[in-house]
Parts: C-alpha cells; structure tokens; sequence
C-alpha cells in the first residue's frame, strides 16, 4: 500500500477547512484511506538518518496518508483533494479534454526498441504555472507511480521535458550503449550510456533500476530534431531539456513494456496537473507514429460509459436506495452519475482518472464507501449447512490431547529451516529426493521446506536450556516432501515427534510415549500381521548405534525411534543425551 | 540441647538471645535455631523477635599477623643498618605488601646512589598486630577507618548474625506433646486418631506443582476458533499443501501478474519442485483471457498473460489458493457451501517482533445465491462477538480479488483504541465465474491471522516468544486455558 506526505496547511487550504487529526483521520477512513502518521519533515529525518541531519528542515506538520493500491489519482495533493471534495459533494469533478493542435508533435518510433522497450505514449501540458510546491508535488507523484503502477520502472517510466528547450519531431529508438552520448541530468559531464551505468551502479536510488537495461545490446534513448537526448529510459533523463520552476510547456513521454499501464501513467499525470494550465484541464495530443507507419494518439484521456442497475447494486450490497440516491452516491466517488429516464439503471460515466474501475462491482464498492460500510443494515446468510472436519485434523487433535495427558509440552516450530537442519546436522545426506528448496530465502533459515519435526525440537531444548530437567516435548504437524505423483510436485505429510532430553537417554519414556499412542489408537503391539505393530531394530544416521528400531505398523515402516547420536546432539549445542521417535500420522486415518 | 531442656532454660532466664546462649554453652547457633524452629511449628509457645547483628572476626590471615606479626614490621626488621638490596629483601615471606606498607608509613627508603633500601626511621611499632588482637579479644577501640583498611587487606572480615531473642508465649509450657503431622493407616484402623493432635498445616503455601503436560497457547487459541466454525455449519478445508503453484495461489484469483505481492521480495518462489504442470486446460483459458482481455462485463488487465508465470511453484501466500481449488470443485455441482480453514502460510518478509516468515491464516468462505454485503458484515459480526469482540467496524480497502474490500476494526478495551484485525470481502466475478459458478452465486470471505488477537489476547509483544524454536516454555507451561469470550 503506498503511502504520501502532504503539507497538513497546504492541503487543509486546498480543501478549504481545518480538521483535528482525528476529525480528518475518520474521513481518511470513511473514504478507505489511512491517516497513518502525523509528523514533520524535521522529524522524518531524524528518525532515518540522525537528529543532527534535521538540523535546518522544515517543521511544518506532514500528514502521511495510507492509500489503496489501486488508485492511482490519489498519489499526489492534487487528487486526493478534489476526491475529497468532490466526495463531501463541494464540487464537481472537472472534465478532461484533449486538444488537438494543428501541427502536433510526433515521436518517430524505431523498430530497435521492439528488442527492448516496445511502447511509447506521449502528450503536452500547455502554459503551465508552477510555483515551489506544486513542482514538488509533480516531482513527487512520478516517483510514486514510478514504484507502484510501473513497477518500479521496468513496465512504465516517466520523461517529463521543457519543450522550449527542445525541437520535435522525435525519435525513440534503441541503440548501442558506445552509441548514446550526453550530459544526463545534475551530471557536469557528457557521459556514455555504458560510463553512466556505471556511475550510477553506487547511486542509492538509481541503481535498482539498472538490471532492466543492463544486459540488453540496445538501450531505449529519446533524441530530439537536433539530436539532443531527452531521456534514457527507464533510467535518467537529459539535463539540457530538464524541468525548472520557470518551466511553461511541459512535453511527457512515458516509455513502456505494458501499453495498458502507460496510458494509465499519463492519463494520470494530465488529469492531476492540467488544473494548472491557463486553458485548465487540458493536455495537447502528440502522435506516435511506429516503424509500420501505424499512426497512434496520444493522450487517451478516455470517458467510459457503464450502466448500474439498480435492483442489481442494492441486492448485491444489502441496501435499498432509489436511482437518484445511487446516482449521486455514485458522482460523490468521482464517477459523474445521470439517471436513464424511464429505466432502472443509472449511467455512469468512468472518468481516466479511475482506470481502477474494470466491472460493476467496482462500481457496486464505490455505492457501498459513499453510503457508508457501517451504515449497511447485518444480515445473516441464510445458507444451511453442516459444519464437519478434516480427518486428519480431527485425529491429529485427539493424538495430541493424549501426548499432552502423558505429561509431554507440546511447541510449535517452523515448517523453514535451513539445508544442514535436515542434513548435516542430523548426519545425513542432503536428500534431493524429498526435499523442497527455495529459490529466494533472505536468511540461511529458510531454504527448504522441513522433512522432519525432530529438528524443531531439537532447536527448542537449545533454546531453553534454562528450563528443569527433563525436558519432554512434542509435536504434531505437517512436513513437506517432493512426490512427482502430486499436481504441484510436492505434498505434506502429517508427523508426530516426541523427544526426551535429560541426564539419562530416558529411551523408555519415548517408547512407552509410543506404545501409548498405538494403545490409544486400538493398535495391538504383536507379531502377528493385521492392525499391529512391531519395533524392529534398525540403522540411522541420526540414532545412536544399537539404540534404534523402526517403526512398523501393518507390514510398512512409519518412523524411528531411538537414543541420538551423540554428534546430533552436539550439533544443536545440547550436552545430554536425548531420545526421540518421528511417525508418519497418515496411515492411521 | 533439646526442646524440653530450652524451654526449662527459658522458664528460669524468663527471656534470653539464641547467640549469646550458643556461646555460652558452645552449642552450634544453627542447632539452638533448629530447636527454636520446631518449637514455634507447635503453636504460642515461644515467642521469637529476630535480631540482626554484626561483628568483626578475625581472617586466617589476621590470626597469622597476630602470631608473626605485621608484613611491614617483618619487612622494617629485615632491613639491616647498612641498608640491603631491594631484590634480596623481596625474598622474605608477604614482601610485596610488606614493602608498599613500609614505604607508605615512611620507615623505608631507598637510596638510588647505593641501591639500596635503608631503615628511615630508628624504630616503629606493630600497630596492625596490636589492633588485630584488640578486635580478638573484642575491645573494640579501632578507629572505623582502620577497619576498612584491614578489611581492604583481608585480614578481617565482618559477620552478621541473624538470632532470635526468646521469650515465653502466652501457651508456654515446659512439657511438651509431639504432634503428629499425617493421618496415618494405622490411625485409622487403631482409632487414635480421635485423640491424637495434630500439626496444623501451612495454607500460605501453595501445593506441590503438578509435572503436567500441555499444549502450545496458539494451538488453543486454534481449537476455539476450529469450534466456532464447526458450531456456525462450516466445512474444514483440506489445507495440508504448502506448496501450491502461482496458478492457483495468484492467477486463479484473478491477480494480475504484474502484482507487487507475486514479486521475490513478498513470496518464496521454489528452486525444486520449480513448476507445476497439470492445469485444468479449460479452466485455465478462461483465467487466461480474463485476465489479458476481460470478459463477464470486465475490462481485464490488458496485459499478456503468461503461462509460464502461472507454472511458477511457491510457498502458498495465502489459504485461499486453497479456497480456490474448492469453488472450482464447487462448480461442478454448486450446492450452498461454509468452509473454513486455520493453517499456515508463508511470506519473504523482514522478520520483526510482529512478522515471522509463517503465520497462521484463518480464513472463512460462504458461497450461496444471492449473498449480500450486509450478509457479510452480519456473519463478521456474530464471528467476531464469539470471539469476544463485540465492537467491529469496516474500513473500505483494496484487494485485487475482494470487490468490495473490507478492513475489519474491532475495539480493544484493554488498548481503548480500534485495532485492525482482518480482511474480508466478496470475491470478484472475475474470479467466479471463469470457475464456472453459476451467476447468481456470491461469495463472501474474511481472513485474519491467529497470532495476533492471541499475542492481543496474552498480552505477548514479540511474536518468537509465541511461535518458533525460542518460545518461552514456561510461559507454554504457565498459560491458562482459552475462553475467548472471558
């Protein structure tokens, strides 16, 4: 969920009154977003850098406000104010509109950056006035859309110029990094693309974005008439053609890999800042015009008209409102709602500021949020039906009640853990067989998924050796184990484990723990086949020579049991003996 | 001694002090308490104020300075008139303390032009060994700084005396009669218990403590919520599958490929098994084209869908890839349906006291005709008031498979603030009715973790301390039944 500072003053002056914190927080609420803190530049920066680093900033309050991951109009002052406005019914939402000037600007595409970078959508934001805030503002709400919609730039990145420092038409294409020379912005120098890479390789906010051209032959460059660099997408953008204060004409390219998204992208920056054009909420159309001679416009700035059906919304909500109630329920949440005369629908028309709407349950929400969650009248379901268990849970809770009477502490320990865990450290081989690894672990904890529960219980003796001898633990649940048989390639298979561990290898305590549980399950301890069971003695790695049996039940082995190896022991940092068994709960069911 | 002979001792004294009588009769103080103790244990008798006292006494090597005199003496005697090398005078028992202390008093000095040590003084005095046999012979007349200066060198040691100053009690006898502590076989049979005294017992106490077995906090917490759902009519889903393929933990719930959760940094991709294959081939058409081209009045994404992003195996992320697979088995057959389920899940998170790699969802899915909003907020309501939260609230929120989404707030009394507790809403058609659900079906669900409302419930503020390898086994041990409701 992304989250945005704004000015507290700055936006209690653009929704034109002053609320407490709280007062504003249950708007944030109401409206599905969060006041998640309130605080101040100076405070911001001595809480992630150092007390002395704030010295100097600002200590204005900054509200940072939690906003849902779907919209995309609301990651910048601008839009959430006329959001909020427009859902406390004072004003309407504007009408974006495109301007198709007689000569527009082209941008030429290349058939190179198919190889690389396939889209471009372009526009221009006439006669603009910024002032320090408002630059900010844009500044900040490329970054935002940057990490959020466009994934951090590999599917979308955003190129915003002073046309008046740069001639069209222009030309998007891709080439060699020798190829690509200029001065890329706050650099002194003309660099290469390839010395600029390398340059930025150490610079903290560039660099993540490197791997998306690295390896590539060619990397995307927007040149314009004269040859002038206007960007190299998705990293840098040429100084010369930079935006400044003094800025009036601003030309946006948005490069991309997904075509749906960067319309998204622009259309969201047009409608957030053309309210600061003289000619107020409208962008100028370019023309992108692609090696094929397919000629495309941009920007879309598309309006969608969608029916609501009234019996429909309030059967599925649980509301009963009539059509002009949704209607302007509906135009509160910026969705500009009319009444189909002599009908039971209402029209909606989805403005390019709300891409999020893909259905008419989104509109069946936005109904819901303006008539208020809470205020939705509790129903029950009436849905009949038979509550019943998991076998297998059902069986494993009622082995685990009778361990527990036997006097043993049950834990809980992770289903992760690292390869010696199930290796190593029981003096095994890694068993490629069975276990299941993990591609992308952040910590040595969790690269497979357990094949035992023993090596939990090991791990929680270790960890409360301050706890009086003897310490008897167990635990019933799930290990995983690759099984080509499955759909996924892997299953689970439900164990129960018991350990003891004290100044004698109590093996007796283990076995009867054992015997107990087959006792329980109406299971005869006898040499005789059918619903028996018989302890044969086996070898294992883990166990402790001559002081290990297998588990047999109905003809087939379901565990071990046995005194551990010394060198198990050891290998878990505990110093007395211990004994264990580990079987396999399924075949019981 | 024994009890009668200290009561006839308290009976002639009419009052006297456990240590003075131990040194006055050479009986081990300890064996005197002993006595004391036994007789208290049998009611007013005595009665017993303790007293604290301190004394000086003498270390061994105090008793030694007084038979050998002080080092620095012994040193200042062991220089001769015409001075002596510093090395063959170190040769002498204890010189090292005996030279500093020498050098400090002045008696000594050393001449560099001879390099020698030489006697300063004509004569001194062994103050030390005169103080030490005052403090034996318990004339106490020493200065309290050169007590710390002794005590500094070892040579004395303080000792407090904890006694007891006897007096008679207001059921003072001289005689004696043994009370029995048990209730015997013999008694019993016999009949002497009818004139027998007993000991009474000590009710301040608690009892012995049970070497009892237990079961794990959560796993309680996890019965409670399991009775629940079963007493709500809800089916248990079989969630025993770690391992789940993208397909049906991301792109069969409709969330789009691009989605930061489906990045390495939120979820646990697998090297081994790497991908899944087997996909109902009709079914995942249709996931296909919604996704990238839309369809049942949805736009789509609009994006190109992959197979092989959907092949990608993970730790599941969520229970409701689980939930997933049912509708879909639902749709052959639709009839009206409650599952449920509690089971772990997994997420590439940084751990921190509230997040660990693994938690356990509880997830609750009721799919019937007609379903409401309202029917949703209803079953939360009565959930939530089972398990002792009678206030909720709803906040609107995004979930790409949940249209409308719904936060759930429920207020803590203990904390006085609303605290964010789980996530519902109806699934998305988008996510339906490719499975082949009828039209008219909705599906309401709701998801919270079990750990926090028991870390909430428990007051427990780091999560490892719950769950894991370092769990606190005596707060495992120590942990009182679970009523939610209480």
């Amino acid at each position: 969920m992304p989250t945005v500072n704004i000015k507290r003053d700055l936006l209690f002056e653009a929704l034109g009154t002053t609320y407490t914190d709280e007062e504003f927080d249950n708007l944030c609420i109401s409206y599905g977003l969060e006041l998640d803190e309130v605080t101040s530049e100076k405070q911001m920066v001595s809480k992630e850098q150092s007390e002395s680093k704030s010295e100097g900033a600002s200590d204005d309050t900054i509200y940072r406000i939690d906003i849902p991951a779907n919209r995309y109009d609301l990651l910048c002052l601008e839009g959430l104010v006329d959001a909020l406005l427009v859902f406390q019914n004072k004003m309407e939402l504007p009408h974006y509109k495109v301007i198709q000037s007689k000569k527009p600007l082209k941008v030429l595409v290349k058939s190179n950056t198919k190889q690389i970078r396939p889209y471009v959508v372009a526009a221009v934001l006439r006669d603009v006035t910024f002032d320090s805030a408002r630059y900010a503002s844009f500044i900040d709400l490329q970054d935002k859309l940057h990490q959020n919609i466009c994934r951090k730039r590999s599917l979308v990145a955003i190129g915003t110029h002073d046309l008046d420092t740069i001639q069209g038409p222009f030309t998007y294409d891709a080439l060699p990094p020798e190829d690509i020379k200029f001065k890329a912005l706050n650099q002194t120098e003309v660099h290469s693309a390839a010395k600029l890479m390398d340059i930025y390789s150490t610079h903290a906010q560039l660099k993540q974005y490197l791997s998306i051209i690295k390896d590539s032959s060619v990397y995307p460059v927007i040149t314009d008439s004269n040859g002038i660099v206007l960007s190299m997408p998705p990293i840098i953008n040429g100084h010369h053609s930079r935006i400044t204060l003094e800025t009036k004409n601003i030309f946006i390219e948005c490069t991309a890999t997904d075509l749906k998204k960067a319309n998204i992208v622009l259309d969201t920056i047009l409608c957030m800042f053309s309210k600061y054009c003289s000619n107020k909420y409208t962008a100028e159309r370019c023309e992108v015009v692609y090696p094929d001679g397919a000629v495309k416009l941009y920007p879309e700035l598309k309006y969608r008209k969608e029916t609501v059906n009234r019996k429909k919304v309030n059967s599925y909500l649980g509301i009963s409102e009539n059509l002009d109630s949704l209607s302007s329920a509906l135009s509160s949440m910026c969705l500009k709602s009319t009444v189909l005369k002599e009908s039971d629908v209402v029209v909606v028309e989805v403005p390019p500021t709300r891409h999020d709407i893909i259905h008419a349950c989104d509109l069946y929400e936005d109904v819901a949020i303006a008539y208020g969650y809470n205020n939705i009248p509790k129903t029950l379901p009436k849905t009949t039906t038979v509550g019943s268990q998991l076998p297998i849970n059902s069986l494993s809770d009622k082995i685990r009640n009778e361990i527990a009477y036997c006097g043993f502490n049950e834990v809980l320990t992770f289903s992760l853990c690292s390869k010696d865990d199930v290796s190593t450290k029981l003096r095994k081989p890694f068993d490629t067989q069975s276990t299941v690894r993990i591609s992308n672990p952040k910590t040595l904890e969790f690269q497979v998924a357990r094949t035992n529960i023993l090596s939990g219980l090991l791990k929680t003796v270790s960890a409360n050796k301050k706890m009086p001898l003897p310490m008897k633990l167990f635990e019933v649940t799930d290990v995983v184990l690759k099984d080509v048989t499955s759909e996924v390639g892997a299953r689970n298979e439900r164990h129960v484990c018991a350990i003891y561990y004290g100044k004698t290898p109590g093996f007796e305590i283990v076995h009867g723990l054992m015997d107990r549980i087959m006792q329980m399950l109406n299971i005869k301890f006898s040499s005789e086949s059918g619903n028996t069971y018989q302890i044969k003695a086996a070898n294992d790695e883990t166990y402790f020579p001559g002081r290990c049996a297998q588990i047999i039940y109905q003809g087939n082995t379901i565990g071990l049991m046995g005194v551990l190896h010394p060198e198990v022991v050891t290998a878990y940092e505990l110093t007395m003996p211990c004994s264990a068994f580990e079987i396999n709960l399924e075949p019981f069911l | 001694m024994d009890s009668e002979q200290l009561l006839k001792f308290l009976d002639t004294k009419g009052s006297f002090n456990t240590w003075d009588l131990s040194k006055e009769t050479n009986i081990d103080h300890q064996k005197i308490i002993g006595v004391v103790k036994s007789i208290l244990a049998l009611g007013n008798i005595i009665t017993a104020d303790p007293v604290t006292s301190k004394y000086w006494e003498l270390t061994d090597e105090g008793e030694s300075v007084i038979l050998n005199g002080s080092y620095e003496v012994n040193l200042y005697n062991a220089v001769p008139s015409d001075g002596i090398p510093q090395k063959e005078l170190m040769s002498i028992p204890n010189a090292k303390i005996g030279f500093s202390q020498a050098m400090s008093k002045g008696w000594i000095v050393i001449d560099r032009s001879i390099n020698k040590v030489m006697k300063k003084v004509e004569s001194v005095v062994d103050k030390v060994k005169e103080d030490l046999m005052e403090l034996k012979a318990s004339r106490d007349q020493i200065s309290e700084s050169d007590k710390l200066d002794y005590k500094k060198r070892k040579l004395i040691r303080e000792v407090v005396i904890k006694s007891f100053t006897i007096g008679k009690g207001p059921e003072f006898t001289t005689s004696i009669v043994k009370l029995e502590t048990e209730l015997t076989t013999e008694m019993i049979l016999s009949g002497s218990w009818k004139s027998t005294p007993f000991k009474p017992y000590n009710f301040e106490a608690l009892g012995q403590p049970q070497s009892a077995g237990c079961l794990h906090p959560l796993l309680k917490v996890r019965t409670d919520f399991r009775q629940i759902f079963l007493e709500m009519g809800f089916t248990e889903m079989p969630t025993n599958n770690f391992v789940e393929s993208s397909f049906w933990n991301f792109d069969a719930l409709f969330q789009p490929q691009q989605h930061p959760a489906r990045d390495s940094h939120d979820t646990f991709f697998l090297d081994d098994p790497q991908n899944s294959e087997n996909f109902p081939q009709e079914y995942l058409n249709k996931v296909k084209i919604v996704h990238s081209k839309g369809g049942y009045g949805s736009q789509g994404y609009g994006y190109d869908w992959s197979l092989d992003e959907a092949k990608k195996n993970v730790l599941r992320t969520h229970t409701t890839a689980v939930s997933a697979r049912m509708l879909y088995g639902l749709a052959k057959d639709f009839k009206p349906t409650k599952y449920f389920s509690i089971d772990r899940v997994f997420r590439n998170e940084t751990l921190d006291a509230t997040h660990l790699a693994e938690f356990q969802q509880v997830e609750g899915v009721i799919a019937d005709y007609n379903l409401t909003l309202g029917d949703l907020i209803g079953v939360l309501h009565t959930f939530f008031e089972r398990l002792g939260m009678t206030e909720i609230k709803f906040k609107p929120a995004y979930n790409p498979y949940t249209e409308p989404s719904m936060e759930i707030f429920c207020y803590h009394q203990g904390l006085q603030k609303w605290i964010e507790i789980g996530n519902s809403g109806m699934f998305r058609p988008e996510m339906l009715l490719p499975m082949g659900l009828p039209e008219k079906v909705n599906v309401i669900a709701w998801g919270l973790s079990l750990e926090r409302p028991t870390m909430i419930k428990y007051g427990i503020n780091n999560i490892r301390d719950l769950v894991g390898p370092r769990v606190n086994l005596q707060m495992v041990q120590d942990n009182p039944i679970c009523r939610l409701d209480k």
